[in-house]
This record gives C-alpha cells, structure tokens and sequence, in this order.
C-alpha cells in the first residue's frame, strides 16, 4: 500500500518546474498575457526536448510510456507555474491516438507528437454548452461538414482529433481542404482556443473512436482537475507571502486572525484535493470502472475549489489584487478557463449522479 | 503509487484473519460469559497476540509491536469483518494511556495502563474551566501540597463520562507564583470521594454528555502527579495532541454520507421523489467531492505515517474536514425531512457521528454535529493553528504575549 508519488515522479515535477523557471519566468509570462498567443515557443521546445510533449505515448512509438498520474503531474506543476502553451490539447491528442488509433495511424502519428515535430489538438465542443461525447452532433464519415469550437491551437496544430456523432473519432490533418480557423478573444492568456470550420473537409475515422471518446474525455476531466489544484495552490501560496510580507498598522498583516482564518479555510479547501486528482489519475489507468466518475467529481470539486480560491485571493491581496499589474490574475483566469472547457461543474455532478444510479 | 499491500501484508492479513476465526466469536467457556466480560477477555487475548494496543508494552498489558501502521490497518480490517471489538475507546485510552507511556512513572504506568486499556479504569478529563476555553492556560482551578497530599479547590467543566468514571486527569493551578503556563500541574484525582459532584450539562438536543465537576477540598496523593510540579502544560500537550488527532475520520464521514444518500433514496422533495430534484443531486455529488478528498488525504497521510514521514499540513486538517462533512451532511439532512424538521430530536443515542433512531436521529446530528465542532478546541482555534503552524503566519499578538515561551 503506498498512495504517494514515486521518486521518479517528484523528479518529473522539479524538473518540468525548473525548465519553467529558466525558459518562461514570470516576467516572460506576463509579457505573453500582454498579447492574445498563449505560446512560448521557447518553453514548448524545452518541453518536447524533455518528453513531455509524449509522456502517455508508448515507448515503441517514441513517447515515454508513462501514466496518466505522470502526466496529470506535470498539469500540476505547469500550472502552478503559470505556463503558456498547448500542453492540453496535445496531450489529449496523443491519446486519443493511442487508445482509438489504428496500428498505421499510430505509426504515423505517435512518433511526430512525441518528438514534437506536429502539434496535435483535440476539436471536443460544438457550442452551446455542448462537449460531452454523447452530445455530439457533427456528423463523421470520409469528409466533414460543420464547426467545432474551443479548439486548443487549432491554428498551429499539425493534426486535429475531431469529435463526431457515430465513429466518436476523426483526424483531419494540417491543411486539409475546407478547413479554416479563428482565434477567441480568451480571458485567460495562458491559453488560445480556436473555432474551426469544416466544409468537405477529408478525414480518417479512428477504427476505435467510440470508446476512445469516452476515456479522452475522461483523461481531459482528470489534467483539468490536475491543473486546477495547482492553481489553487499558487494562489493560496501567493496570498501566505503576502500575508508575510505586507504591514499595516505597523505589523505584517498575516498577524491579524481575520486574514489568517480566510488563509487558513482557503488551505483546507485546497489542500485535501490533492489526493483526489491523484486518485482520479491512478484508477484512470488502473481501476477503469471507477475512473469515468472519479474523473467527473475530481473535475467539478476542484475546478470549483480553485475558483472560489482566486476570487478570496483578489480579496486578500486587498486594492492592488484588483489590478493588471497583480499576478494573482494570471491564475485567478487560469481557474475560469479550467472550470469552463470541458463542461462547468454542474454539468459532471449530474453525470457523477447518474453513473452512481442515483 | 500501488493501492495494494503486497504479500508479505497478505500473509499477515491471513495470519490475523486466522486467528480471528479460532477466537471469534468467543468459544468454550468464554462464549457463556456476559457481553462486556467476553469482550474484556477477548481484548486481553488480542494483546497477548499483538494485534491489540500495539504500542503500549507487555508488561502493561499491550501487544508490544514494533509501529507499523500497515498491520495496525490490516488488523482494523480484519477485525471489522467480523464485527470483533478494538481497542476500548474512552478518553483513559486514548488520551492518558499516550501521556502515561511518554511522561509518566514506572508506578503510574503498572498502576493504571492495563486496567484503563480494558475497561476496568474509567478516567474524565478535567481540562475546561467555565472562565477558561480556548485560553485553556488560565484555569484556575487551585492545588495545594498539604502535607503529602494535594487539596482541590475549582471547578471544571465539559466533562464527558464523569458519572462513571474513577478517576480524573486534572490541569490546577499549584504554582500560583509562576507565570500563565509555567503554574499548572497535571494531577491524577480519584472521582469517588465526597468533595467532588458532578451535575450533568443538559445540551440543546435536550441528552447530556457533559458534567460539570466541582471540587471541594478533593483530595490525592501528593505522588499523583505526571511530570514535575508546573510541568502540566507541557505533560498535557501530549494529550491534546493525541485528542486532535482522533477526531479525524474518513471512514465516519463515508458512513455518514452513505446515510444521507439513504435518506434521499426514501425522502420526497418538492414533490417528487428527492433523488429526482437536480437541486439535491448536485448537493449530493458537491458533498461527495469534499468527502472523498478527505478519503484520499487519509489515505495519504496513512502512507506517509507507515513511511515514517511527516505528514504535513493535512494532518492539521482533519477535524475541520470532518466536522465540516458532519455539518453540510446534516443541513442538507434537514432539508430532505422537510415538515418532520420541527419534531424534537432523540438524544438517547449521542456520543456518535453517524444518526440513528430514524429521521429524528439526523435533528440530533443537525445540533449535535457543532458540539463536535467544538470539541477538543473550536475550530476558529484550529484555524489558528493551520494559519501558525501550517502555513508559516506570524503568532498572534496577545498569544504571543501570554505564551510564557
């Protein structure tokens, strides 16, 4: 019995954390949410340099063959650093790939991802609220005809996974015809979401699509979840240091009980959801018939934990929490995005309920 | 991370398990015994077999085994399949047994641990004074060296099991010329002698737990006392330690939940049946997620006891995890009762986290879920404590001043 990170995996996280620290520091962060990118390309190298752009992806295709608890991991730590970039959507992308992907498409594809010579991305959401698997109305067969939305770097990706009624997985690839692309003007500058648009566009059914949908859905509530805690954890981090460092009256501020209780109950709405990602990450692997609902309450819990968390950050930062030039705004918007892609909270309690037969 | 124990834990698992099926229920002469006596036996023979008070020494009493806290699991689990007692709880084992091995004589020790560890000793904590909760260290309750005894004069309060119990562990003030913490001293008081009366507290759920407990010229021997005279603050941290560490349990407020899904099962809401309400199933999975992220932070703070690791700031969390659970559980409980919410609650059934006696047993869990709250320290004192020793915040100001450190 050991519900505890390996070594290997504390060393996964240090090191994804330094490369942070030296290719993409706060400063750089900050320049990036002056603009509407979401990117560094300098990161996102430093990051396939290290595997991390192939951490689920077998090591016969080039990928490291981890878990999906290595890869939530590295969400963890990615987000707690803050860090730009398309880590998400390729992720889910290689996965689905691996788990729908016939033997050709995996070899044509895996290896690409792994070593970071295509970026991959996944095409979930119509709309309207629409991203579960079983809401999918765009129709998948030789050629596609219609819009999906909320589609990480669409723009940039060398390989869309797109979500279909029926064979549940097509992949169209970087230039096909019929396909266009269009940014969002998105809160969070961490990130880029595109709208794309298919008119005859060609594509690929992946043979096992149906059942792959299902678990890359699954995977992207678990690295959400994952993300979201280490948000959480930068924002309540954030606020103890400024608690440490700002006086009034001529004490720290951290002295006065009204802040540190409001510190205190932040902490413990954060800290025990870490053994709930973590969780929802190993049985994704190991324990398939929990992992549909862990994955499900793990999203909703701590997406909303972590956005309650931002909006008592802005607060115990005072006046300047309030303002551009506050870093607590950087995660404070990382919640919101965190909390909306792949459905709100409400939306997977009532799945949660259902898949307990309540 | 690997969620199962391996063999060598399977072995000991069947070993355990084994041993349970030749002693359990009890057999021969044991079986005829009445129920606490079989129990107290049954006890006894676990020690002897290791599986019960681990910790504590042979020669008083315990099973002596070296701290492994994946056996201490196993032997939970084997013993709760088949409804074989534990360790007996109450306040002597859980609390004075720890601060008796730790900081106790070797007479003290011969004296009460076995007894206490099977039932036979019934202690009461007198801790709480009417003018001193949270600011436990300005109780007043007075000790004098009167030629080799000690004369108690005070009162206490909050004292659960007092009715029965034969002895109190005590915080007085002996040393009344020494600072705030440096003058307290932590006596062993025998509760049958007519200087001491109890007087039940009668609580809002109309059951009384507590007592209030007068002391008037009470008297024990001067060589009752744990630690040196004005060392009972420090003996008594060792105590409280113990205390906040057992109130939190995921596996009471799994149960709870479970309960409460119960109640929705059979309850109507608005109309219609309840688990048809989206209202209530998205508090129902809102709970769940608290619940089960205290199931994992158990489960984590569990691998890193048996790894012999610290456990961090979670361990600082547990009560208000739980309590909190207790208390959302049981608000939404109210709710799903809807007109029976007026009735008057049972109280015969306190003392417990999980309601029984039907509807009206979870009007009991909706009050009495604060009073464990409360208990061992408020939590607005545990946030303090989160706040201090958890995340690193400055003391506060006037504790500062009144530490004594």
């Amino acid at each position: 019995m050991n519900f505890d990170i390996s070594e290997e995996q504390q060393m996964l996280q240090e090191t994804v954390s330094q490369l942070i620290e030296n290719e993409c520091p706060l400063s750089r962060i900050r320049e990036i949410f002056e603009g509407t990118d979401g990117y560094d390309p300098a990161l996102w190298k430093g990051m396939v340099e290290m595997g991390v752009a192939g951490l689920q992806i077998p090591e016969e295709y080039g990928g490291a063959g981890l878990e999906m608890l290595d890869q939530a991991l590295a969400a963890e730590t990615l987000a707690y650093a803050g860090a730009p970039g398309p880590f998400l959507g390729h992720a889910l992308a290689g996965l689905a790939l691996v788990l729908g992907g016939s033997e050709e498409q995996k070899q044509r594809w895996l290896p690409r991802l792994a070593q970071g010579e295509a970026l991959g991305t996944v095409a979930l959401a119509e709309g309207d609220n629409v991203w579960q698997p079983e809401q999918w109305k765009l129709a998948g067969g030789s050629t596609l005809l219609g819009q999906k939305a909320y589609v990480p770097y669409a723009d940039m990706a060398g390989v869309i996974i797109v979500g279909v009624a029926g064979p549940g997985l097509v992949l169209v690839e970087k230039g096909a015809s019929g396909i266009t692309t269009e940014n969002y003007d998105l809160v969070d500058r961490a990130r880029q979401l595109c709208t794309v648009s298919f008119d005859s566009t060609p594509c690929e059914v992946l043979p096992e699509g149906a059942a792959a949908s299902e678990r890359v859905r699954d995977a992207a509530l678990v690295l959400l979840a994952a993300d979201a805690f280490g948000s959480g954890q930068r924002l309540l981090d954030m606020c103890v240091q400024y608690a440490k460092e700002r006086e009034q009256f001529g004490v720290t501020i951290g002295h006065f009980q009204a802040l540190k209780h409001q510190l205190a109950n932040m902490a413990l709405e954060i800290e025990p959801t870490r053994g709930l990602y973590w969780y929802a990450a190993h049985v994704f692997d190991h324990v398939q018939d929990e992992s549909a609902r862990m994955a499900a309450l793990a999203k909703a819990h701590i997406t909303d934990r972590t956005m309650q968390i931002a909006r008592d950050a802005v607060e115990a930062h005072g006046g300047i929490g309030f303002t551009w030039e506050c870093d607590v705004q950087i995660w404070f918007k990382r919640a919101m995005f965190d909390r909306a892609w792949m459905g709100t909270p409400s939306v997977h309690r009532e799945r949660a309920a259902q898949m307990a037969g309540w | 991370m690997d969620l199962d124990y391996g063999k060598e834990y399977e072995d000991f698992r069947a070993e355990v398990s084994g041993w349970l099926s030749s002693n359990w229920p009890p057999k021969g002469e044991l079986a005829e015994l009445p129920l606490a006596e079989g129990a107290a036996r049954f006890r006894a023979m676990a020690s002897e077999a290791g599986y019960l008070n681990r910790n504590i020494p042979r020669k008083y009493g315990g099973g002596e085994q070296p701290p492994d806290a994946i056996k201490g699991q196993i032997i939970r689990e084997a013993f709760a399949k088949v409804h074989a007692p534990m360790e007996a709880r109450g306040i002597g084992s859980m609390m004075l047994v720890p601060t008796l091995l730790e900081r106790g004589e070797e007479w003290q020790k011969e004296k009460f641990v076995k007894g206490t560890i099977n039932g036979e000793i019934i202690w009461c904590q007198g801790y709480s004074e009417p003018g001193s909760g949270s600011d436990l260290a300005s109780l007043q309750t007075k000790a004098e060296l009167i030629g080799d005894e000690w004369v108690i004069n005070g009162q206490k309060i909050w004292t659960t099991t007092a009715q029965q119990a034969d002895w109190m562990f005590c915080l007085c003030r002996s040393e009344p010329d020494q600072p705030k913490h440096g003058g307290i001293s932590y006596l062993l008081i025998p509760m049958k002698q007519d200087a001491i009366t109890v007087s039940p507290l009668k609580q809002m759920t109309g059951g009384a737990d507590f007592n209030q407990v007068f002391l008037e010229d009470a008297r024990t021997p001067a060589d009752h006392i744990v630690g040196k005279r004005g060392e009972g603050w420090s003996v008594s941290r060792t105590t409280l330690k113990h205390e906040r560490n057992s109130i939190g349990n995921a596996a009471q407020s799994e149960a709870i939940f479970k309960g409460l899904v119960a109640l929705a099962k059979t309850s109507q809401y608005n109309g219609r049946p309840a688990l048809q309400d989206p209202t209530i199933r998205q508090r129902l999975a809102g709970l769940e997620g608290y619940i089960l992220s205290h199931k994992y932070s158990g489960l984590r703070q569990f691998t890193k006891s048996a790894k012999g690791e610290d456990v961090g700031i979670i361990g600082l969390m547990n009560k208000i995890n739980s309590t909190n659970i207790g208390s959302e559980v049981s608000k939404l409980a109210l709710d799903l009762l809807g007109d029976d919410g007026m009735l008057d609650p049972i109280a015969h059934e306190e003392m417990t986290l999980l309601p029984t006696g039907g509807n009206r047993g979870w009007i009991n869990q909706y009050m009495y879920s604060l009073g464990i709250a409360v208990a061992g320290g408020t939590g607005n004192i545990q946030r303090n404590v989160i706040g201090e020793r958890g995340l690193g915040l400055p003391r506060d100001y006037y504790a500062d001043r009144s530490s004594g450190k």
